[in-house]
């Protein structure tokens, strides 16, 4: 690519420059604006081999990426439904809400080896977290320290029981998910530690360990889990985990995790309780068991994604090189102007 | 004191015979008093009670637009007087209530950023205006200090109504003055209104014989006290109504008494002066309108856009109002109850009870939301590009002049993008095509030619046809050193030097030469220091003839009453000898007579009639005997038309005693005569006089073009841009000018338009105005008609290379420009060519002005350097003045001031074309920007029920438009250059793309608008769907809203950024930095703000460094975004910029390869990117080319057949 050409007053500047007060723009390539710069056009030979370059290193990262994503092994098990004894199916609301026990059994089957750690996550759908009267329903500087216990105005309707402020305040603290999953393997108890599920900078900085609950779920209405008055929040970390809101509607929330291997064949018994109330809005429960790999969890998308950009790339890489040979360039052919076609333009 | 006016004791009544100057009470006096008239002066005490009761405004003269106190308050208006700003405000307005869907802070910081910067934007320029005030304010002038009869300075600002002021030689008048009395006896003085109306011409006042006879010097002043009543301030500059009470006298003022404010005192030692308006109430001023606020068309056009995304929102609004209505009723215990965002108890913003208000308040909030598809940097950025780049232009050194040590100005940066636009020039002639200076070039005498001096036009034609025989002369006259003459080009060495006494027709060569010193009416001036001779004259080229006479051994020294005195050589003794012209008679120039004569008695008691005038009135009055070199002249006369210069016929007679007699009797009769034919008696008895002349030869003046101007008015025609000229001048010289420009041309039909026909000239001496009026305008449309018809019958039957110029006076433009024709007028004005305005008065230049730009639509450049175009200048959407030696008051009204004509040439195809193009590509791209980013918000919203929820951080929001993407925009609008100035030159036509708005078409935008929405739409659901179910990281962790937020963030940033890298086409350091910088900024801030406690980043704590980062997910999301983001432009680009270029993409091909490896193809795509133009060199050389040879007539058909079998 030509660096630029200084035009014909390049030497003009030197000598004359120097007189006393003249008014005489002082030259420099910069306020002449020929500074040397790139002049990048489409030539060809760029747009082919930038398509190629492109798809040269997508597809691998494609490739790489879908088999990170195919070694995740996850089970998935959806059992809002099924977890409501048949009779109450009709109201199921009524069924959540009611006081008979709640308490459920499910099976899951391991197809494919686990390494651990295995993560147990819950899984809602149709849950708008990030509802705006939602996500804003928290008072941060409460949950960082007991000073600020109370500056509640953020949390109403959740500020208050009775005058007394609610430590954690808020429609989000108010709504944490209150199912529980016991697990066995072969009858024997499948430990799932529940230490070290949430972000490090949450436990630390925004959940005060001085921070207590208090007359938490105390209100006319109980919304979700309780919390033990007696451990810090920052300890709690089940509620951190909740109250970092989820982008969409569709989202898992780590639940614990397994330090012991699964191996092919293995099946595990989820003894849960289907406290929490999805049905009133809808919304599905899903219990997911997963590995993870260097990308995260299963999700094919980046490794499909990767593949087809840089299938098209390598596509158009081709198109263009045929384009170019089959019809080569009438570059500039003036008959493209416009206005030169109908000379009402410029006289 | 007394010295000054016994040296020039001259009858001047001799030389001005027509002018009579005394006034007399009329009817408007018995005005005086009444309302309209109640001004009361009392000179020479403007301390006393009376004067100070009526306490007129100061001299203090204000032009800044605000003062300390109200620039707040008046420039915040402003600003909000900007849609967008006020959409802003209120919505700024509007976060601090529950409403708002981010932080109050993040809203008003940037629109306090953004109003901060126009303020002091707005501010720099008014103090820069303030000091030309302080300036102008503080000029000092001599008043008479109450009543001591001394005379003592003071600055302009102190004067008050009724002071004494003694104004000098070569000052400028500090206010209006009452003439009082001057250095001469008869209280003449001579001033120059350039300022004023652009005429620079003297003019002459004169004081009242009362005041004149009794105030000679400064202690005459001690005692003098008198009273003047007269008309209120008023913008009239040609008349003035009032009385003179001096002792017991009532005495009749005129405009004749009244020296106006900003004109100048010439040729007059001293003049007393009484001040009768001051400051504000000047005329001048009271002339002066507001400088209009010009606004680009490009600026309209936006706010369209602005308008129609404003649209946008507020449709995007009301879907999500209507979905988040729906949505939240259906909370309503119903079978969607989402019990976690406790319904029943919401306030009203989320009441599924009263859904319809909450949907209502969502609107607000979501029109809150989306602010940001208005681009609220817009204007500031804008702004701070467009003064950026009139620094460019004030520091391009090509448009430096060297000689007045001037450099282009940009006052206004409002208009830069417009440059790049303009259709048509309007341009005045004296000052601006011109250099007002005559210089006297070649002469004919007794059927020889002299002189070798080079016109402009010849040379500018011998450098484009180059190598030509003229060439050389070139060089010689390049060659010329030694002391330049003002006025004077002549190289001769036939006649220089003393020489012409060896030509063979030496006696016709003397009475030539003492023609040129005796026939006028300049004055000279004598530098007694050096013993030179300096000429004031009436007009330049009077002046050119005088001191060609000097020059050529003719020097004429002295004017008194007797007559002219000339040094001149004696043929027989070959000595100098003072010789005594008596001058008898002046008979005077007007444009009727087209000649001026003097009768004089030589030395030998010869009376001699001597008269120079136009070609076709003087070869009419030869006598037979007198014509022997009229073949021969007249052959001259036309090559020096040819060449663009102004000829000029001299002839002389000997009168004998008798008749002469009987003429005086008659011509003196005739001038004190006060009946209503005085003029035509005078015109029979000159035109009896003027009679059987013998012709001497011809002289050729060159109206000097400035430098250049022919080349430059060539490629700005090449350019397709229309060239009209609008002057003040006499149509002759018009004309000449136009031939001296290439404007016009030998075989160019001219449609001339005026009044001069005998049926009108008639009716002018009937007197009856009505009738007049009435056929005037009938034979202006009638002529007008017949043009048109020329025009539309023209091209078909003959020849297709005939072109029409139109040249109209200005009396036809008075009713050619009423309302009921103008349109007519417009048409055929359009039709030709060239359009040359001559006599037209300031007013009527702006008003054709005013009609080309309203009647076509398209951007008018107005470019003067007098007073005169103020008017024209203001109107036009460019005004271009030109900085002259004096007379700032164009360029104090003017956008942009540049030194020379020819400077256009770079500062609208190179500038022009440069600003326009950034400025388009700017704006799109800014549009581009926020429709990215703003539709991700909207995206996300939609995944929230629309409950208006942002999917970034509040400062993530108001940092978009301020840190992330502004300064990469900025240098595109600064910095970028789609083609080198280079390129710029050698294909004009390229100016064409800014002309026909290509680079700023609906299709060009909506484009941008549509590859905004394509990246957006790219950028969420990649995003969206890389982080479905949200299993993030290796450890299991699963993302929320922050991670969610800040990956669309990071790719929001890459892909506007490499947008802007595909975009650009002029890639230095700046760019680099500035464009990887913005990315860099991005992970910086995003570290530095996630390192400040969570008080302050709320969700944004630690999540680039905890979350984002070690993420490999999240790399892979940004590069697959950018790449994909980018494939449709990139992809749409490659194939426009191969197979559909535009013009400017084809002229980079050809910098790129085509222009070592195919130059033949370059020649191609210039020649026929250059269209055959009808105006310029280029044409006049073409038109040439084809009288001389008709076979390329024959050569053009047989190509012209070819290539239509080809199609």
């Amino acid at each position: 690519m030509s660096s630029n050409m200084a035009s014909s007053s390049a030497g003009s500047g030197d000598s004359s420059a120097a007189r006393k007060n003249s008014k005489r723009p002082k030259y420099s390539k910069f306020t002449q604006q020929e500074l040397p710069a790139c002049k990048p056009i489409l030539t060809p030979g760029w747009v082919i081999s930038t398509f190629l370059i492109v798809s040269v290193i997508f597809i691998p990262l494609g490739v790489i990426s879908l088999f990170a994503s195919q070694d995740v092994v996850e089970i998935v098990d959806r059992y809002d439904n099924d977890c409501i004894p048949a009779p109450a199916r009709t109201n199921k609301v009524a069924f959540i809400q009611g006081a008979a026990p709640k308490s459920c059994n499910r099976t899951l089957t391991v197809t494919k080896r686990m390494k651990q750690p295995i993560y147990v996550y819950y899984q809602l759908e149709n849950f708008y977290q990030n509802h705006r009267r939602y996500v804003k329903s928290r008072s941060d500087s409460q949950l960082r320290s007991p000073k600020f216990e109370n500056q509640i105005s953020a949390c109403k309707p959740e500020d208050d029981a009775g005058g007394k402020p609610i430590v954690p305040c808020g429609l989000i603290a108010w709504s944490l998910f209150n199912d529980t999953y016991t697990l066995s393997r072969n009858n024997t108890p499948l430990a799932v530690n529940k230490k070290g599920i949430a972000w490090k900078s949450d436990k630390e900085h925004k959940f005060g360990n001085k921070v207590f609950p208090k007359n938490f779920q105390k209100g006319n209405l109980t919304g979700g889990a309780t919390l033990n008055p007696d451990i810090p929040l920052s300890e709690q970390e089940d509620l951190i985990v909740w109250m970092r809101t989820a982008a969409l509607p569709t989202f898992r929330k780590l639940y614990g995790k397994i330090e012991t291997d699964l191996e092919n064949g293995d099946t595990i018994q989820v003894t849960l309780q289907n406290n929490y109330n999805t049905y009133s809005f809808s919304g599905k429960k899903k219990l997911v068991l997963s590995t993870t790999s260097w990308l995260g969890g299963k999700n094919d998308f980046l490794g499909i994604a990767y593949l087809t950009v840089g299938g098209i790339c390598f596509f158009l890489a081709l198109a263009f090189t045929i384009m170019y040979l089959v019809k080569p360039r009438r570059l500039g052919d003036p008959s493209y102007l416009s206005w030169n076609r109908n000379p009402g333009g410029g006289r | 004191m007394a010295g000054g006016r016994i040296r020039r004791r001259l009858n001047l009544n001799n030389i001005y015979a027509f002018t009579c100057r005394k006034s007399t009470f009329q009817e408007d006096h018995s005005q005086i008093g009444g309302p309209g008239f109640s001004r009361v002066v009392y000179c020479n005490e403007p301390n006393s009670p009376a004067a100070e009761r009526r306490s007129y405004a100061g001299n203090y003269v204000r032009s800044t637009k605000y003062s300390p106190a109200s620039f707040v308050p008046k420039s915040l208006f402003e600003q909000f007087r900007r849609v967008a700003n006020f959409y802003f405000l209120v919505t700024g307005i509007l976060s601090l209530t529950p409403l708002s869907p981010y932080g109050a802070v993040s809203a008003l910081l940037p629109l306090g950023l953004v109003i901060a910067a126009s303020m002091v934007k707005e501010g720099i320029e008014d103090w820069g205006r303030k000091r030309q005030d302080i300036e102008v304010n503080n000029r000092k002038v001599k008043v008479h200090g109450g009543d001591d009869g001394m005379f003592r300075e003071e600055e302009w600002r102190e004067l008050r109504v009724g002071d004494i002021v003694r104004v000098e030689k070569e000052e400028f008048f500090p206010a209006d003055l009452l003439l009082l009395s001057s250095s001469y006896e008869d209280s003449v003085c001579y001033v120059e209104t350039m300022n004023l109306d652009g005429e620079t011409n003297l003019k002459v006042k004169q004081g009242l014989e009362a005041t004149s006879s009794r105030l000679h010097e400064d202690f005459d002043f001690k005692e003098f006290k008198a009273v003047v009543r007269c008309e209120d301030p008023n913008a009239d500059l040609y008349t003035f109504v009032g009385t003179l009470h001096l002792e017991e006298q009532r005495l009749p003022l005129s405009v004749q008494q009244l020296l106006l404010r900003d004109s100048k005192l010439r040729n007059t030692e001293y003049v007393y002066g009484a001040v009768v308006f001051t400051g504000h109430d000047t005329k001048v001023i009271q002339n002066s309108t507001v400088p209009p606020s010009k606004r680009s068309r490009i600026e309209r056009k936006m706010d369209k856009i602005i308008y129609m995304m404003f649209g946008v929102v507020f449709l995007m609004s009301f879907i999500g109002s209507i979905i988040f209505g729906i949505v939240t009723r259906e909370d309503r215990g119903g079978k969607t109850e989402r019990w976690y965002l406790k319904p029943d108890e919401a306030e009203i913003f989320f009441d599924p009870e009263r859904a319809p208000m909450a949907a209502i308040y969502h609107f607000l909030t979501a029109v809150m939301l989306y602010s940001y598809f208005i681009p609220i940097s817009l204007y500031v950025s804008i702004e701070i590009v467009k003064v950026l780049q009139s620094i460019f232009i004030n520091s391009d050194i090509l448009m430096y002049y060297e000689e007045t040590d001037k450099p282009a100005h940009a006052r206004t940066s409002n208009l830069n993008e417009e440059l790049g636009m303009v259709d048509t020039v309007l341009s005045d002639k004296t000052g601006t095509l011109t250099c007002n200076s005559m210089e006297f070039i070649k002469c004919s005498i007794a059927g020889t030619g002299y002189g070798r001096g080079v016109t402009e036009v010849e040379r500018s034609m011998a450098m484009r046809s180059g190598g030509s025989a003229l060439a050389d002369d070139l060089n010689v006259a390049a060659d010329r050193s030694g002391p330049k003459i003002e006025g004077f080009n002549f190289q001769d060495e036939r006649v220089m030097r003393g020489n012409w006494v060896k030509q063979r027709e030496a006696s016709v060569l003397q009475k030539f030469f003492r023609l040129l010193a005796v026939c006028h009416t300049a004055i000279p001036e004598t530098d007694e220091a050096t013993g030179t001779v300096s000429y004031e004259a009436e007009s330049p080229d009077e002046a050119a003839f005088v001191v060609a006479a000097r020059e050529l051994g003719f020097e004429f020294f002295s004017r008194t009453q007797n007559g002219i005195s000339i040094r001149e050589l004696d043929l027989e003794t070959g000595k100098k000898v003072e010789r005594v012209y008596r001058l008898l008679n002046v008979l005077e120039f007007n444009s009727a007579r087209k000649r001026m004569s003097v009768i004089v008695r030589d030395e030998d008691g010869k009376l001699l009639l001597l008269s120079k005038g136009a070609d076709n009135v003087m070869f009419e009055r030869l006598a037979r005997n007198g014509r022997t070199f009229e073949e021969k002249t007249r052959e001259h006369v036309d090559e020096y038309a040819d060449a663009g210069l102004r000829t000029l016929i001299l002839a002389y007679r000997e009168v004998d005693e008798d008749e002469y007699v009987k003429f005086s009797k008659n011509f003196n009769e005739a001038k004190s005569s006060v009946t209503e034919d005085r003029e035509s008696l005078i015109d029979e008895i000159t035109d009896q006089m003027e009679r059987d002349l013998i012709l001497l030869g011809a002289t050729a003046v060159e109206d000097k073009l400035q430098n250049g101007v022919p080349d430059c008015i060539d490629k700005l025609a090449q350019a397709g841009i229309k060239i009209w000229v609008l002057t003040g001048d006499k149509m002759e010289t018009a004309i000449n000018i136009g031939f001296a420009c290439s404007l016009l041309r030998q075989e160019m039909k001219q449609i001339i338009i005026n009044l001069e026909t005998p049926q009108i000239k008639a009716l002018e001496k009937a007197g009856e105005k009505d009738v007049i009026e009435q056929a005037s305008r009938e034979s202006v449309v009638k002529q007008m008609e017949e043009g048109k018809a020329l025009i539309t019958r023209g091209p078909s039957d003959t020849d297709s290379h005939e072109a029409f110029a139109l040249i109209i006076d200005g009396k036809s433009l008075t009713y050619a420009l009423e309302d009921d024709f103008k349109q007519k007028f417009l048409d055929l004005a359009t039709g030709c060519a060239s359009v040359i305005c001559c006599r037209s008065s300031p007013k009527q230049k702006a008003l054709v002005t005013r009609l080309v730009k309203s009647g076509t639509g398209k951007t008018t450049l107005a470019i003067g350097d007098g007073a005169n175009d103020v008017g024209m200048l203001q109107e036009a959407d460019i005004g271009v003045g030109i900085s002259g030696v004096e007379g700032m008051q164009a360029v104090m009204s003017s956008d942009l001031a540049i030194a020379q004509f020819r400077y256009l040439e770079r500062l609208l195809l190179v500038h022009g074309h440069w600003c326009y193009s950034r400025i388009s590509s700017m704006i799109c791209y800014f549009f581009y920007k926020n429709i990215t980013f703003g539709v991700t918000l909207f995206l996300y919203e939609a995944y929230t029920s629309f409950s208006a929820q942002p999917a970034y951080n509040d400062w993530f929001l108001s940092l978009f438009n301020v840190f992330f993407s502004s300064l990469p925009v900025i240098a595109l609008g600064v910095f970028d250059q789609d083609v080198s100035a280079r390129f710029c030159y050698k294909f004009p036509l390229l100016y064409q793309e800014g002309v026909q708005n290509l680079l700023f078409s609906w299709k060009r935008i909506i484009g941008w608008m549509f590859n905004g929405l394509i990246s957006a739409l790219a950028i969420f659901f990649i995003c969206k769907q890389s982080q479905e179910h949200q299993l993030y990281n290796p450890n299991g962790k699963t993302a929320g809203r922050d991670i969610l937020g800040g990956t669309m963030y990071t790719c929001v940033v890459w892909v506007v950024n490499l947008q802007m890298v595909l975009a650009i086409s002029y890639f230095t350091w700046v760019q680099h930095i500035v464009i990887w910088g913005s990315v860099a900024l991005w992970y910086i801030f995003l570290m530095i703000y996630g390192a400040i406690t969570p008080t302050f980043s709320t969700d944004a704590y630690k999540v680039f460094l905890e979350a984002l980062a070690p993420a490999p997910s999240y790399w892979l999301t940004t590069l697959l975004v950018m790449i994909f983001a980018l494939v449709p432009y990139f992809v749409f680009k490659s194939v426009q910029m191969r197979y559909f270029p535009g013009y400017h993409q084809m002229i980079q091909w050809i910098r790129h390869e085509g222009q070592s490896n195919d130059p033949e193809f370059v020649e191609m795509v210039r020649q026929r990117s250059i269209k055959t133009t009808t105006v310029g060199s280029t044409a006049r050389r073409a038109a040439s080319v084809r009288r001389s040879g008709r076979f390329h007539d024959q050569l053009n058909k047989n190509t012209i057949a070819i290539s239509r079998e080809e199609k």
